[in-house]
């Protein structure tokens, strides 16, 4: 089980190289196969090669939960965030509007909201989840907490500050040590562009053709 | 044979590539696979394992495989969807027979075998026995590698044979024979995170190499410093701690310069030089000039970086460098390899935990491939088709004579260039798409118009197939059983998960059935793959690349076993070079001093922009497999030309835009990408499309001298905006050489 094996997922978004391997084994798994639940965000597609998997980050108190007018979204009591249940599934859109993380999708053809479960039927008989499995540059990893420790720099932290809301996840994300919480500042939202990783940049000095 | 016996666009509406889009048996799950098969993937050269799911005898999904060493379960998107390449509706499944006006015709094996057969004969009798040519491919299995060679060799009894590696892998192979006497990555992936060092030239891993990333980060973990040298800031680039965004090119700038750099700071292991090495004192004369400054003018970038990565590699205690076609697809691609490696060599970081280098092979057995003899100069067990030597021994182990084994013949692009001169006028062909991969490509075009006869070993009316008098319908890697060597030097074990459809037949058998044909079915005569496995054992005995001590057995439950293995009780060689004993005669490795020299075609008034070629993430090759895969193609569905806002503006384009790029030899229109992470003096086109979205239509038909490995990675080509194209071809599918 999940929870009882030590097992944790943990993303690390500066080792994603966007090659969407994470989505195209979503799509693999058995309980909505054809349907990814995955989603991978390019960061300033026009500025820099970054790329970021996003997949549910299965908070503690759940926001597309508690914004659900039919109850139909259910935390499992290992702490997984489970898709919408169909009979109580209204196709409201809540859920997809709250997450600050833009999670949930509400599939129009089912009249339903879906999302990553974390492969509940995999790592409910020990299997680790499609994506943290493929992941070719480990940007995905399903591992104990121990190992991560053991064999990553960075540390492992599931505390977002949304403005005013603290939201607590069961997903790690991995980030510089000096890091304690994830602050999202509204003004952050609308920079998108950078000269970070402008070539051209780079090559002003001698030698430059 | 001229032309396509139908227009292109009847022939895509028969033949495809159409998509595959859903599972031989639907999207749905709930039905339970009659087996799980652990295999490997059939694309690129790291040959990642994998779990086919198999349901009456259809592959139906995939699951990861987790206990195999080299990837645990890692896999890529290409690797994720391979399955849907199975019950594809453009599956080959009978052989065909061009027909004028009408297209390809089903026939019968015996019509289709005796022509080719008859075919191979008539051409040999009227114009010689070279005037026949065979082209064999990377990604065939070891033993299919070994079969055509002896093929051409001993029932063909042609000189002209050789194989798409000669686009791959040869600027790498041929350097490393000449520093160290053996054409292999030098050292297993596991090397990778323990080296803090890390050089890595020309390489786009994440998109070609992707399972390589994580050994890369890894080592950043345990501390080391990468350096990415690349015109385009690739993803690993982003992340490392030096990235030089080198012009295409200008590599051995950067290599000399760090070498001059780290002679002046006394970064050399002078006692290792003296002990292990020839050929110092004529490097360390060659690189005297090569200042910061002077080497940074070749290579394009700011003299700080050349130093900063002398910094880096120099004093580091263990390092590790990994070079691709980025450095190798040059005019003088084995110069630029052979100045990379000259900085493993001079700090003596090689043969020992943690340090060395490795080319990182490109086709799905391109390692393995080079080594069986279906290269126009090499006998199986990467033996010398000149060596007297190994020439009796090969002889000895097929039961001919020394003297009826021909001589070098010519490799591919000459091949096809005397194919154009009418002097080769019949061509057999299998794993390999020239219509898309080969340079120059209405030069590759013309030449194949003008084969008397051609036929092609093939699973998909590829876009060269379409050229073909005969199509013999073959097999998928998942249809046969067979072995390949990985990027590492590890052999592997690719298992038989399905039959081959309808009337297609496994390669192996087609090729045997063609010896048969030509009158030696005595020298062909194998009741299965493993039993060519056995004779290629015997055949690489006492060669370079050793395989006697390998068995299928020992593969399957050692998880592959490296080349050199000698014997049964040898336990293969993960790490060459260990106590520094280096393949040559003397043992020490050779230093090659090298001099920068411009590409074939540099950048002038009229063409005055840089065209870089390379791929992308999901597709392989010339695509042949990969734009059949409807989520493969969703995800990157049509070429694009990359360029930097700055060039774009100079030019008037903006994002999405049609744009013509073109050269002296021709051009494509696609979409313009504009974005920061590339050079501005470069552009970049992906190059797995055929006929108006060929990259190759623009590149040179310029080789290394050494090597023979075509310059895919410069030439020159001026860029405009035009307006959309509503040609026949543009209105094609996109998978198909259509443009959105």
């Amino acid at each position: 089980m999940n929870g009882s094996s030590g097992m944790e997922f943990f993303i690390d978004h500066s080792r994603c190289i966007g090659c969407r391997a994470c989505m195209q084994a979503c799509e693999e798994c058995d309980t909505h196969r054809g349907v990814s639940m995955i989603h991978l965000e390019t960061i300033m597609p026009a500025d820099s090669v970054q790329t970021a998997p996003q997949i549910c980050m299965h908070c503690e108190d759940p926001i597309c939960a508690q914004v659900c007018p039919a109850d139909a979204i259910k935390k499992t009591p290992d702490g997984i965030v489970q898709s919408s249940l169909k009979p109580r599934c209204i196709g409201c859109s809540n859920c997809v509007l709250a997450c600050p993380f833009g999670v949930p999708k509400y599939k129009a053809e089912i009249n339903q909201m879906m999302k990553c479960d974390m492969c509940y039927d995999r790592t409910s008989i020990g299997k680790r989840p499609m994506c943290a499995t493929v992941c070719p540059s480990g940007a995905l990893t399903f591992a104990t907490r121990e190992t991560i420790e053991r064999t990553r720099q960075g540390m492992a932290i599931r505390e977002w500050q949304f403005g005013g809301e603290t939201v607590r996840t069961k997903v790690n994300v991995l980030v510089p040590r000096s890091v304690q919480r994830i602050d999202i500042a509204i003004e952050q939202i609308g920079k998108t562009t950078t000269d970070e990783y402008d070539v051209a940049c780079l090559l002003t000095g001698e030698g430059n053709v | 044979m001229a032309k396509t016996p139908l227009t292109i666009p009847e022939l895509v509406a028969q033949f495809g590539p159409t998509l595959n889009r859903i599972p031989a048996n639907g999207w749905s799950a709930e039905v339970e696979p009659d087996r799980i098969v652990k295999t490997h993937c059939c694309f690129c050269g790291q040959q990642c394992g994998i779990q086919l799911k198999v349901k009456d005898n259809r592959v139906i999904g995939f699951e990861p495989w987790e206990d195999f060493p080299f990837n645990q379960g890692r896999l890529c998107p290409k690797g994720v969807k391979r399955y849907m390449q199975d019950e594809h509706p453009d599956r080959l499944k009978a052989p065909l027979m061009r027909k004028d006006g009408a297209g390809f015709v089903p026939v019968s094996w015996n019509e289709a075998l005796d022509k080719v057969a008859h075919e191979i004969r008539r051409i040999q009798q009227t114009y010689g026995n070279d005037a026949f040519a065979l082209l064999g491919g990377a990604s065939l299995t070891n033993e299919k590698a070994y079969l055509m060679g002896k093929l051409a060799r001993v029932a063909v009894k042609t000189a002209n044979i050789d194989y798409n590696g000669r686009l791959c892998m040869v600027s790498a192979a041929a350097a490393s024979k000449k520093i160290f006497g053996i054409d292999r990555a030098a050292n297993p992936w596991s090397d990778i995170p323990l080296a803090k060092a890390i050089l890595v030239a020309g390489a786009n891993v994440a998109e070609c190499a992707p399972i390589t990333t994580n050994y890369l980060w890894q080592a950043r973990e345990n501390g080391a410093k990468l350096i990415v040298m690349d015109p385009r800031m690739t993803p690993i680039a982003r992340n490392a701690d030096l990235y030089i965004p080198v012009r295409s090119g200008g590599d051995i700038g950067v290599f000399n310069g760090m070498l001059h750099v780290m002679i002046e700071r006394g970064w050399i292991d002078r006692e290792f030089i003296a002990r292990h090495t020839t050929g110092w004192e004529q490097v360390e004369e060659t690189v005297r000039k090569y200042t910061p400054e002077y080497a940074a003018k070749i290579a394009g970038v700011p003299a700080a970086m050349i130093v900063k990565a002398a910094e880096i590699w120099g004093p580091a205690s263990t390092s590790f460098l990994l070079h691709a076609r980025g450095i190798e697809h040059h005019s003088k691609g084995v110069q630029n390899c052979l100045a990379a490696i000259n900085l493993v060599v001079a700090t003596g970081r090689i043969g020992r935990e943690g340090c060395g280098y490795a080319m990182i092979t490109g086709q799905g057995n391109g390692q393995g491939g080079r080594e069986q003899g279906q290269k126009c100069d090499q006998l199986p067990g990467a033996r010398d088709i000149e060596n007297p030597e190994h020439r009796k021994y090969i002889a000895g182990v097929w039961g001919v004579t020394e003297e009826s084994i021909p001589h070098k013949g010519l490799s591919m692009v000459p091949i096809l260039e005397a194919i154009h001169a009418g002097k080769i006028k019949g061509l057999l062909a299998i794993s390999c798409n020239p219509m898309v991969s080969l340079p120059d490509n209405a030069y590759m075009r013309d030449a194949y118009e003008k084969l008397e006869f051609f036929a092609q070993i093939d699973f998909f009316l590829s876009e060269t197939a379409r050229y073909a008098d005969v199509v013999l319908a073959g097999s998928l890697m998942e249809e046969d059983e067979g072995t390949t060597t990985n990027v590492e030097g590890r052999v592997i074990h690719h298992q038989k998960v399905v039959d081959p459809p309808g009337d297609a037949r496994v390669d192996w058998k087609i090729i045997c059935d063609i010896a048969a044909r030509l009158g030696v079915a005595d020298k062909f005569n194998y009741a299965s793959p493993k039993e060519i496995f056995d004779e290629l054992r015997v055949a690489s005995k006492g060669g370079v690349s050793d395989y006697y001590g390998i068995t299928w057995d020992r593969i399957d439950r050692e998880k592959g076993v490296f080349w050199p293995c000698p014997s049964p009780d040898h336990p293969g060689t993960p790490r060459l070079y260990e106590g520094h004993r280096f393949n040559h005669l003397d043992g020490k490795a050779h230093f090659q001093p090298v001099e920068w020299q411009p590409a074939a075609e540099e950048t002038d008034s009229e063409y005055p922009i840089i065209l870089t070629t390379g791929r992308v993430v999901s597709h392989y090759l010339s695509g042949t497999q990969t734009r059949r895969i409807g989520a493969l193609v969703d995800q990157y569905p049509q070429p694009l030309c990359e360029m930097h806002p700055l060039l774009a503006g100079k030019l008037g384009i903006t994002e999405g835009d049609f744009v013509t790029v073109e050269s002296r030899r021709g051009s494509v229109t696609v979409r313009a990408s504009v974005i920061k992470t590339i050079r501005p003096d470069t552009v970049f086109v992906p190059y797995h499309w055929p006929l108006d979205r060929a990259a190759n239509n623009m590149t040179v038909r310029a080789i290394d001298p050494i090597s023979n490995i075509p310059e895919y990675k410069i030439c020159a080509v001026r860029v405009r905006k035009v307006p959309p194209p509503q040609d026949a071809i543009s209105e094609l599918e996109v998978q198909a050489g259509g443009v959105r």
